[in-house]
């Protein structure tokens, strides 16, 4: 697989935007382009006068850009992210108030055409002023075609050259073939019988103000389905009270510098990631973790940028500004992951790829069967089911059915704090069997605390100092424990020397010329420890939930530690929303079984696997695998990486200000589980959306096809008008995307 | 004139199998050194074959001239790789193809279609 650029625009090549105020001219633009080009690292620059913009590619600051258009007399200003999304808004209106137009003139002819020949106002062909009345009608009608349907034809024309065909050649085609025939018919009138005279100037026209309509309507549903994107972009604040040269002033957001000192004060949004320097305060993060519960938040913590601050007034140090901050990551990531597709569309897709020459053949053919088969008027039964088959069809339904609804359905996540990564987890998520939960940090707060001391042959004191002596010199989150628990008695840490770690077991260190072991019950029985007299304890203490650590001082036991780590307060109402949706739930630990029993008890999952080394974790996923389960996993996404990486769906549970885990499918923003449970409801939701949609358009496709050929005239003698058949294809792009917002209302 | 109808319709069946299918379009661009220009408009990716080396970075520069919401999007769905295109400016999308291959690129309807040809180093 190929992996893209963490920035998908090379350093080397970067493209900036500038907006140049006070160009009056269009000599200015030579000005403006010839100064642009001398900047050094400038590849290429081009002004657009009309959108006083200039467009820049290379590697320069926008600062050295900005400085040498000001020297060249003008004003400029770099235009940011929000400026391009106002933009992309503005043009889509602008298109949008195109298409209607186009709509309106279209179809306003189109009926004038219509009710002129229903009601016979003109002379009849067979006298010169009547082929003069229908020639301008044929005039008119041509004047639609460029006008409402010109870029039909030029996509059309540049597609066949492509050796490609597209929802273009059908319309082209279809309305081209209406208007040739009969303003061939205008021109000859004799050359076809009679009864088979039948011009369709109206057919084309509205045919051509119904495709726009349909265009027109579809792009005002599609603005719908990216307003989780836009709600996301739209928490960026534009300003920062920042702290320079002793005064607190109010800059834009883009100034902000890393290591600022920023002021935020109560109802305030947090303007960038930093860290707590001066205060504290409650923050509002439920715009990214999808946690309605205010957050605590106290010097030395972290707070992201699109946050809320609730209450008091604090100062942060900048550490993650522009792109870097996790919201602007998250942006990032789901625009990327709403462009991905599951693998359910990819049949879609390929079924895309040879539709519309299909579409082409069977209009031949059609024409074929009628020509040879059909009753009289043979050239009108033939013109009107061919033009019909083309209308009719509508790959757009089929092209669109798949990635509108997971644009709607990532979108959807990431408003319940639920970053889902490719379209195949959101497919996955939806057909999970099994999910394995990591116990420490996922079901618990993984904030253990040392609650028990029991100490044989001395001090509790000096195996506390001891413990924490050598625990200090260990990563492991119940290391930390021990130090901590040292730390709030006040007991000082004895130094100790030559430590080591044995995975999954416990530490080895020196201290005092004594050899210092401490960890489990195997560890010590390996280095052949007597604990017999610690027994009953260590078993009292693990049916309680607490993880019991020996500790041996020169071959004896020197007594046991008891930690705990308390149960997220929601687990076991999230594992019973899991249960409910018929998924078995097991907790995964490297505990002991006594110890993983009382957790698995208390939040109450269905089966757990004890005692496991944490490099095991991937290969207790695997033998579910090998049972035919699918399987996703859900972990912290730091030791757990491997096992998140050979689920079906890796969970990794992060923080609103630390986004950047690679090996998950799936980033929880919150700590709780509740956003496992989230994501299988939006996945099943979402792959229910697009199943409809799939459908809808296969359906569709199928039935309408073989129905304006003609298929069901021989039995009960109806005929698709082609018109008809024009306003449903513009309504089944529209329906597809319809359906797809309705999952905008969708709750897990 | 009936015989005639019926040949110029079986032709033309034959023509659009042909045209659209079987024919190999020879118009490709080779990816070397510099990025790779695609100009999206009008249905389609121009140039909409690209050669590329596996293992070096590559960047294709997608220049949108169409402004309909169906160009907004090229994704290289086997890659895993997306990006929404601006209009009018030049966005270059770099990455690396790591294995040799064919790699369908199509905007989010795919009805614009190219493909990536990824060659052997």
């Amino acid at each position: 697989m190929a992996k893209a650029t963490e920035s998908t625009k090379p350093k080397s090549q970067k493209t900036q935007r500038l907006h140049v105020s006070d160009m009056s001219c269009a000599g200015c633009v030579e000005t403006v382009e010839k100064t642009l080009k001398s900047v050094s690292g400038v590849n290429d620059a081009r002004v657009n006068f009309a959108e006083r913009t200039a467009t820049v590619t290379g590697d320069v600051s926008p600062d050295t850009l900005v400085d040498a258009v000001g020297n060249a007399g003008y004003t400029a200003s770099v235009m940011d992210g929000d400026i391009a999304e106002s933009e992309k808004e503005n043009m889509e209106l602008g298109h949008y108030k195109a298409l209607l137009k186009k709509t309106v003139v279209s179809g306003v002819i189109g009926l004038i055409i219509f009710l002129v020949s229903m009601l016979n106002l003109l002379p009849p062909l067979e006298a010169l002023s009547g082929q003069v009345s229908w020639g301008v009608v044929s005039i008119l009608t041509l004047f639609v075609l460029t006008y409402g349907g010109g870029r039909f034809f030029t996509g059309a024309w540049k597609s066949f050259k492509n050796h490609n065909a597209n929802m273009d050649t059908l319309i082209a085609i279809g309305t081209g073939v209406a208007w040739v025939y009969s303003t061939f018919i205008v021109i000859f009138p004799y050359s076809v019988s009679e009864i088979a005279r039948h011009m369709y100037f109206e057919t084309a026209a509205i045919i051509i103000a119904f495709i726009n309509l349909g265009s027109a309507l579809e792009m005002r549903a599609r603005g719908k389905t990216s307003q989780a994107i836009k709600r996301l972009i739209g928490l960026q604040p534009k300003t920062a009270r920042v702290v320079r040269g002793g005064s607190e002033v109010d800059i834009p957001i883009e100034e902000v510098e890393f290591g600022d000192i920023v002021r935020v004060r109560p109802g305030e949004k947090i303007p960038v990631d930093g860290e707590l320097t001066e205060g504290s305060s409650h923050v509002d993060e439920s715009m990214l973790t999808g946690e309605p519960m205010p957050v605590e938040k106290k010097t030395g913590d972290e707070v992201a940028g699109g946050t809320i601050n609730k209450s008091g007034s604090f100062l942060f140090r900048a550490t993650r500004i522009g792109k870097d901050t996790a919201l602007a990551q998250i942006i990032d990531m789901v625009r990327k992951a709403q462009n991905t597709k599951p693998a359910i569309g990819r049949l879609a897709d390929r079924v895309s790829g040879i539709f519309v020459p299909t579409v082409l053949i069977t209009a031949v053919v059609t024409m074929l069967i009628w020509f040879n088969f059909g009753p009289a008027p043979r050239i009108t039964y033939m013109l009107v089911t061919t033009m019909a088959v083309l209308i009719i069809a509508c790959p757009c339904a089929l092209g669109l059915a798949t990635p509108i609804s997971v644009m709607v359905g990532v979108g959807k996540a990431a408003e319940y704090g639920v970053l889902i990564r490719r379209g195949d987890a959101l497919q996955q998520a939806g057909q999970l069997t099994t999910i394995v939960l990591d116990k420490t940090g996922t079901i618990t707060e993984g904030k253990p605390e040392l609650t028990a001391l029991d100490a044989e042959g001395i001090t509790e004191e000096e195996l506390l100092g001891i413990s924490a002596g050598v625990e200090a010199n260990s990563e492991h989150p119940l290391a930390e424990a021990v130090v901590e628990a040292a730390r709030k008695r006040g007991i000082e840490l004895k130094t100790v020397e030559s430590f080591g770690a044995v995975s999954g077991h416990g530490v080895r260190a020196v201290y005092g010329g004594s050899e210092v072991l401490m960890g489990n019950r195997k560890f010590m029985l390996d280095n052949k420890i007597d604990i017999e007299t610690a027994v009953s304890k260590s078993e009292e203490l693990s049916e309680s939930g607490q993880t019991v650590i020996f500790v041996a001082l020169g071959g004896s036991l020197a007594g046991v530690l008891g930690i705990s780590d308390p149960v997220k307060a929601d687990s076991r109402e999230a594992i019973k929303r899991l249960q409910a949706d018929g998924i078995r739930v097991i907790m995964l630990t490297g505990d002991n079984r006594v110890t993983a029993g009382a957790v698995a008890k208390q939040v109450g999952v269905d089966d757990f696997i004890a005692e496991v080394l944490p490099e095991d974790k991937a290969q207790e996923v695997s033998k579910l695998q090998r049972k035919g389960e699918k399987v996703g996993m859900v972990g912290d996404g730091i030791n757990d990486a491997p096992a998140l990486a050979g689920a079906d769906v890796g969970f990794a549970i992060g923080t609103g200000t630390d986004v950047a885990i690679e090996s998950a499918d799936i980033t929880l923003m919150r700590g709780s589980l509740h956003g496992v449970a989230d994501a299988v409801g939006i996945s099943k939701a979402t792959l229910r959306n697009i199943k409809e949609n799939l459908i809808g358009a296969f359906g569709y496709n199928t039935l309408a096809i073989p129905v304006a050929a003609g298929i069901l005239f021989p039995f009960i003698g109806i005929l698709l008008n082609p018109v008809i058949a024009g306003a449903a294809m513009a309504l089944s792009s529209v329906t597809v995307v319809t359906n797809a917002n309705r999952l905008r209302w969708f709750k897990p | 004139m009936s015989i005639l109808i019926n040949i110029l319709g079986l032709a033309l069946t034959a023509f659009i199998v042909w045209w659209f299918w079987i024919y190999k379009s020879g118009a490709a661009a080779h990816a070397e050194g510099d990025a790779v220009s695609i100009v999206v408009d009008s249905g389609v990716y121009e140039p909409s074959v690209i050669h590329a080396p596996a293992g070096e970075p590559l960047t294709l520069r997608f220049i949108r001239k169409d402004s309909s919401p169906c160009a907004e999007k090229v994704i290289f769905n086997d890659l895993d790789i997306s990006a929404d295109l601006p209009v009018g400016e030049p966005y270059d999308l770099s990455f690396t193809p790591e294995k040799p291959g064919e790699y369908e690129f199509t905007c989010q309807m795919a009805m614009y279609r190219g493909k990536l040809i990824v060659e052997p180093e």
